[in-house]
């Protein structure tokens, strides 16, 4: 049976892990390879690499980070943050990604989701939508949550899927830091309306919070940063206690 | 050990060679026919898209090459069901070393399949101290049924062939390349055929 998902998310600022962690053992905290090394040994069933730089050097200095990652780690791991071109994702697949996600290019340019799933395969495209409800209506937001639009979250995920996307990873910027749960009613009505996986982000403070994205809201995958990095939950506690309540979990 | 993952612009050719160091084995990236022929194992990656892929494969001759190999040769994903008979993700025709047409799952069904699934009823020394009921990675929306070559089985709405072997050929649906400590022992048997 497939299993349900937890990924660690780990921002990356040029080519070094940023927020914090706290991680016992780690002889450089800030090396994003020992510590997807770290997390991949505890059970993680995937990472993602989200950089959140913005220098000149940037495409070199993730294309670089990829390639160690990939060599040092045998799990899967996605990477995002800034992709806008398919010569973007060339580069990062070439270095060993398994799959990239794509956020405000999406946006502003829906043809890349076609351009990318056509040249590489759905099964690497990730589409991440951030969005937040404005008078109860959930519109994406752009630049990390910081910008509106006009468009409305569950017309944007049909959309997505029906261009390619191999899986959508949502966010939920009215849920993220809260630590009271997912966006688990967003989630649900996403996961009803579209046949690709969901990613569930934001709001994770426990690990009932994952049991309830994955069972009232329906979620393939949960994916969390801070809970994780300041070992608030240990990964191997958490799967052990899906795995308690029935849920199909790779421990 | 000469090992050669053939490169023909369809596969996470670097995650393959990785994953083979870690294990010790320098592998060769090469599209080269006579490098390929050489060999002492062959590996046989693949994303994408069958139809897409297949044409690379034609493009440079390797079509014609791979049926004819007598080392071991290990298709992956996408590689094991070119290895079949026909694909019907844009009415492709394989290479008919495996039986079998590759089909879509069920459109019920979340497509594609992303993640750990676990394999059962092994049986083949490429899952050598493999426990039934492993977890392997999964990235796929087609599917080779079952037949009497199938040496792995998952289910995903209905059991089909996680793994698929023929004489001197093997092919798997998972990426052991991705599938941790389960994946890097499945890799090391089949360097030790």
């Amino acid at each position: 049976m497939l299993t349900k998902r937890i990924i660690p998310c780990l921002d990356i600022k040029d080519g070094r892990t940023v927020k914090g962690i706290n991680f016992v053992g780690l002889r450089d905290a800030g090396d994003p390879v020992e510590l997807a090394a770290k997390y991949a040994k505890s059970g993680a069933d995937e990472l993602v690499f989200l950089d959140i730089s913005a220098t000149e050097q940037k495409r070199k200095t993730l294309a670089n980070l990829v390639l160690e990652v990939a060599a040092a780690i045998d799990i899967p791991f996605t990477v995002g943050g800034g992709i806008s071109s398919v010569e973007d994702v060339d580069l990062l697949l070439k270095n060993g990604a398994d799959k990239i996600s794509i956020n405000s290019s999406a946006v502003r340019r829906p043809e890349l989701i076609n351009e990318l799933a056509t040249t590489y395969g759905s099964q690497c495209v990730v589409v991440a939508i951030d969005a937040k409800q404005i008078d109860g209506i959930w519109k994406v937001h752009l630049v990390g949550g910081k910008q509106p639009t006009d468009i409305n979250l569950l017309d944007w995920a049909e959309e997505v899927a029906n261009r390619g996307a191999g899986e959508i990873l949502f966010t939920s910027m009215d849920h993220d830091g809260t630590k009271q749960g997912f966006a688990n009613q967003a989630l649900a009505q996403m996961s009803n309306l579209v046949s690709i996986p969901i990613i569930a982000s934001g709001g994770a403070g426990n690990t009932k919070h994952f049991f309830e994205a994955f069972t009232v809201g329906k979620a393939d995958a949960a994916l969390a940063a801070s809970i994780f990095h300041y070992e608030e939950i240990a990964i191997p506690d958490l799967k052990k206690y899906l795995k308690e309540k029935q849920l199909p979990i790779r421990l | 050990m000469n090992v050669v993952i053939i490169d023909y612009g369809a596969g996470n050719t670097k995650s393959v060679q990785f994953a083979l160091s870690r294990l010790g084995v320098e592998a060769q990236l090469s599209s080269d026919v006579e490098r390929i022929k050489m060999a002492d194992k062959v590996i046989f990656p693949g994303v994408g898209h069958a139809a897409t892929a297949m044409s690379k494969l034609v493009e440079t001759g390797i079509d014609h090459i791979i049926p004819s190999l007598h080392m071991p040769v290990l298709g992956i994903c996408l590689g094991m069901q070119l290895m079949c008979e026909y694909s019907h993700e844009g009415d492709t025709q394989g290479l008919g070393i495996f039986k079998g047409k590759v089909q879509a799952f069920d459109s019920s069904l979340k497509v594609p399949q992303i993640g750990w699934n676990a394999i059962s009823k092994l049986r083949s020394p490429l899952f050598k101290e493999v426990e039934e009921a492993s977890y392997i990675y999964m990235v796929h929306s087609y599917y080779a049924p079952l037949s009497e070559q199938t040496i792995g089985v998952c289910e995903y709405g209905i059991p089909y062939s996680a793994a698929l072997a023929h004489k001197n050929f093997y092919g798997t649906q998972f990426h052991p390349e991705k599938s941790s400590s389960v994946g890097a022992q499945i890799l090391k048997n089949f360097l030790a055929l």
